[in-house]
Formats: C-alpha cells, structure tokens, sequence
C-alpha cells in the first residue's frame, strides 16, 4: 500500500514505490485531452462565440424546442416504461429458477450489443403497418412506427439493460432474514415488498432510469428509421443537429449541441448525486 | 466450470419459504408477462433480421454480401476497429495504471471525465471534429493548405471511434486494479524486478481477464458505431461507408435484403459478443470485478 506522508502539507501524490506515475498519468493526460477535450471545449468556444442573441434565437426557434422536446418527452416514457418492466425482468432473473435462466439473462445486454442501426431497420420493419406487430396493431388504430409512438419503442429497447443491470444486483444483496423478519411480525407479501423490499431498491430505481433516460436523449441510430422524422411532430433532437449540419448551419447546430450537452451534463450531476444520496442511505 | 464464481451470482434462495416469496401462480403470472416483454423487445427484432435477410433465399443473400460496396464497408469497419480498439487498450490501461496504483489530487475528477463520452449523444461526438476539422472549422484552412484530408475520410471516421470507444477499457479496468492492491507489484519490486517486467508478469496476468472483457465491449461498439460516424463520415459508397452506415443506405434504397444481410453480420457480432461475454462472467466472474453493465 502506499505510505502515508509523514508530514501535513499539500502534496500532489502520495509517495510509493511503483515506478511509471508520470509517464502513464502523462499519456492519460495527454490522450485524454486530444480526443475528448480539446474536441469538446471546441464545442464549447463555438457556441460562445455565436453570442447571446443569436444563441438565444436558434434556442428559441419552434423547431429546435419541438426537437427537445420530443428527445426528452419520449426518453423520459421510454425509461417509465422501462422502470416497470426492468424492474420486473430483474426480479424474475434474480428471485425465480426457470430453464435457460442465464440466456435470458445474457439477452438482457443485446441491446448493449446490438449495433443501433440495426436495432433501428429491425425495429421499423416489426412495427410497420404491414409487419408482424403493426399489422395487428393496425385494427385497433395504434400507429407505432413513423410516429413519436415508435421513438418511445426504440428507445425502450435501448434503455432496458440500463435498468435491469442497475436494480438487479441491488436485488441480489437483499438478506432474506429482513423479509423473513417482517414475514414472522405479521406482514404480508404486499407489505413487504412496498414497505421493506422497494425502499432498498428505490436508488438504484432512479439511477437506472436516469442512465436510460440520458442515453434515450442522445441516441440517434436506433430512432431515424422509426421516427418518421417529420419536423415538429417526430424529429429528435440528435437529427436536427445532422440536418443543419447538412445545410451547412454551423452556428445552429452547435448551438442545440451545446444545449444538449448542458442538459445532459445537469443529468449526470442528478446521477451522482441520486447515487451519493443512496450510498449514504442504504450504503 | 468454476463453482465459486457462479455461486457469487446466485443469491441465496433455494430454500425459500412460502412467506418470503410470491405464490405460485403469482410467480408464473410475473414470469410471462417478463418474458413476454423480452421476447416482443429483444427477441422478434433479432429474429427478423435474419428472417428478412434470408425473405428471397440463400443465394440472394449471399449475393448481396459478396457486392463489391458491401465488401468495402466490411473491410472499412474491420480497419477502423483495428486501430481504435489498440489505441483505447493503450489508453485504458496506462489510465488504470495512474488511476489505481496511486494517489493523487483530482483522481475522481479524472475518473469523471473518463466517462464523459458516455454521456454525450454519439452525433455530438461527431460534431465536434466537424467543428475542428470541417470547411469552417478550426483547423480547417491549415489542413486544405496542406491537403490533408481527415474529414469525410478514415481519419475522421477513426477519430469519431475512438471519442465513442474511449471509456470501455478504462473503466473496467480502473475498479478491478483499485481491488486488486498493490501488494503483488510491490513484492515484485522488492525482489529485483523493473518496473516493465513488474507490469508484463504480474499486473498483465492479474487484470487479463478484466481487459479482455473491456476488449470485446470496446469492439462491439466501434463495429456497431452508428451516429458519430455517420457525421463525419461524408457516406461515399465503397470509400468511406462503414458496416452500419452501409445498413442506412441499402435501407433507403428499399433494399430490404442488402440491408438486412449487412445487418445480420453485425447481429452475428452481438451474439458472438453476448455468448463470449457471458462465458467470461461465469467463468473469471470474480476476476473481471464487480463492473457488470455497459
């Protein structure tokens, strides 16, 4: 272990004897800064140097608060959805023996490893009025696909493992002996599953959901073929951004960037302290 | 296969009494509707990526993978990957090794802005090496000066990789080296070994496992790459169109079987990821860490 400085005083690193701290932490450094900051703060300095009104303008533009408010809307229900049924999945991985327990449990991370694109087209082919789900979901009057209803389904594929991975092995460390406990005092199932089970659980609720909520708000792949991406009722955040690239509108582009990444940085900060919140509590 | 290992992921509740567990047919109730939702949202969109790829036969299939552009984008996206996959391990593992071998001021700050690329749209991603080295960029009259083309070429495309790419080594690696200590490096030392030779024979074996897993996670998402790349990619066919890219545009020109057999190669990635994932977990589950997810 490393040994403690002998005297107090500010001291950059503790002193050990593993030699290499300065050429790894340098390359770190150094890579880190080419690839994600210098690139980033780019981001950053462009959309400073458009100024207050013109940053003003674009943000406040019908269709770039239409877009917003589509990516956040439906990666908000996506990650309610997912909430419930990755809660579910969760406990019937965690709690119930069945045959091929471990590849559905392996299934879980398709979503992690499935190439967007093709989570996308396969999707969109399902949910098309002609496809195996929309055409019984037609005569009922349900359109999914070219609609924000098919965003919310992408984007609940997506966002599933973000929730399942996150609650279950919060699930797994639960003694029994606490529900066996309330079980001998007279509670019965629903009361301990409400009052003792879901208290455990709530953090790592929250987390999951906003991990898939902040990944539902940026991905692109998975919804443009399923959108229909009409301006104003299906268009998502993400390919607005592509389409003004196209037009060569630089500024508005990097604006709605900026704003993304501003609220995607609010989000994260919400996570850790969500997560903090729960190590203090339940740690 | 190893016990012990399988037993840390199975709690404890064979022997569960009927007060602290639903009854029977509340179970089976929970159990179809779960399996119901898996099979509508996980299982069909894999099953008709290889229904639509094979919907005109097997000869049309293979047909529309021996094109010469789908052919290009094998080739590109296998390229990328070889070289953003090595550079991410170099990255990961010297980063763990600063990370977790000392103690230093800011190191959860940089542990952080490791994980930054995970948090940020993957057209953002993108974004941002067009606002450096586009038409209008910053770099951009320097590099059209001295005709270097890193914009709708590979460089582009590698780069927009990497940004994506950039968290998956590190961060498995990070927690598994912070739990294994210092001691074995520390003894390694103490007799006589250099600083090198410490790494190669005794960290290297201890996390191999752990970086092996980071590797097939880090390779499935540069193959799989998709927004980021579309961005500074430029789309131009059999150049600088990648496997997924090549999915959208077969997709657009209503080539439902092109597409969907560029598709199922990479649908065939996943599963190969997912059964050599899960392989790891239980067989080396306490030697890559407590790090499942992502």
């Amino acid at each position: 272990m490393t040994i403690a400085p002998a005297k107090a005083g500010w001291r950059f690193r503790q002193p050990s004897v593993i030699p290499g701290f300065g050429l790894t932490l340098g390359f770190s450094l150094a890579y880190l800064t080419l690839i994600i900051l210098i690139p980033l703060s780019g981001l950053i300095w462009r959309s400073a140097a458009l100024g207050w009104t013109d940053f003003w303008a674009i943000a406040t533009d019908r269709r770039t608060i239409n877009a917003l408010q589509i990516s956040f809307g439906t990666a908000f229900i996506a990650a309610a959805v997912n909430v419930v049924f990755g809660t579910l999945v969760a406990w019937v991985l965690v709690r119930y023996r069945f045959p091929g327990r471990r590849v559905v449990d392996a299934m879980v991370d398709l979503p992690f490893a499935l190439p967007t694109a093709v989570a996308g087209i396969a999707l969109t082919t399902l949910y098309a009025p002609n496809g195996w789900i929309g055409q019984l979901l037609a005569p009922l009057g349900i359109k999914v696909a070219y609609t924000p209803l098919g965003i919310v389904v992408a984007l609940v594929f997506i966002g599933l493992p973000f929730v399942v991975r996150t609650v279950q092995p919060i699930m797994e460390e639960i003694d029994k002996e606490v529900e066996e406990a309330a079980a001998t005092l007279g509670a019965n199932r629903f009361q301990i599953i409400t009052r003792i089970l879901f208290p455990g659980l709530a953090p790592a609720i929250i987390t999951g959901f906003s991990l898939a909520f902040a990944r539902g708000v940026g991905e692109y792949g998975s919804v443009i073929f399923i959108a229909g991406n009409l301006p104003y009722k299906s268009e998502i955040a993400p390919l607005l951004i592509v389409i003004r690239l196209e037009e060569y509108n630089y500024p508005a582009a990097t604006a709605i960037a900026a704003i993304m990444l501003l609220l995607s940085f609010v989000m994260l900060l919400v996570i850790n302290l969500a997560q903090s919140w729960s190590r203090k509590r339940y740690g | 296969m190893a016990d012990p290992v399988i037993k840390s992921y199975e709690p404890h509740h064979e022997s569960r009494s009927a007060a602290v567990t639903e009854s029977r047919p509340v179970q089976l109730l929970l159990m179809a509707v779960a399996f119901a939702f898996l099979a509508i949202f996980l299982l069909l969109p894999l099953i008709i990526v290889f229904h639509e790829a094979l919907a005109k036969g097997f000869g049309a299939y293979t047909e529309s993978l021996s094109n010469p552009d789908t052919r290009s984008a094998i080739r590109l996206t296998l390229l990328v990957a070889a070289i953003a996959v090595p550079l991410n391990v170099v990255f990961g593992i010297s980063a763990a090794w600063a990370i977790a071998k000392f103690e230093f001021k800011g190191k959860a700050f940089l542990t952080t802005l490791i994980d930054l690329p995970f948090s940020v749209s993957p057209v953002i991603s993108g974004l941002v090496y067009v606002l450096l080295f586009g038409a209008q960029g910053l770099f951009g009259e320097w590099l059209r000066a001295h005709g270097i083309q890193i914009l709708f070429a590979v460089p582009g495309i590698v780069l927009a990789t990497v940004f994506v790419t950039f968290p998956f080594v590190a961060r498995e690696l990070i927690p598994l080296m912070q739990e294994q200590g210092n001691g074995d490096e520390e003894a390694a030392l103490s007799l006589g070994a250099n600083g090198w030779q410490t790494f190669w024979y005794v960290t290297l074996p201890n996390v191999k496992w752990g970086l092996l897993y980071g590797v097939l996670l880090c390779n499935a998402r540069s193959m799989g790459e998709f927004g980021a790349v579309s961005v500074v990619s430029g789309h131009i066919r059999g150049l600088t169109n990648t496997m997924p890219l090549h999915v959208e545009i077969l997709y657009n020109e209503y080539n439902a079987v092109g597409a969907f057999a560029v598709a199922s190669l990479l649908a065939g990635l996943a599963l190969v990821t997912l059964v050599l994932k899960t392989l790891l977990e239980m067989r080396y589950g306490a030697e890559i860490a407590a790090t499942r997810g992502h």
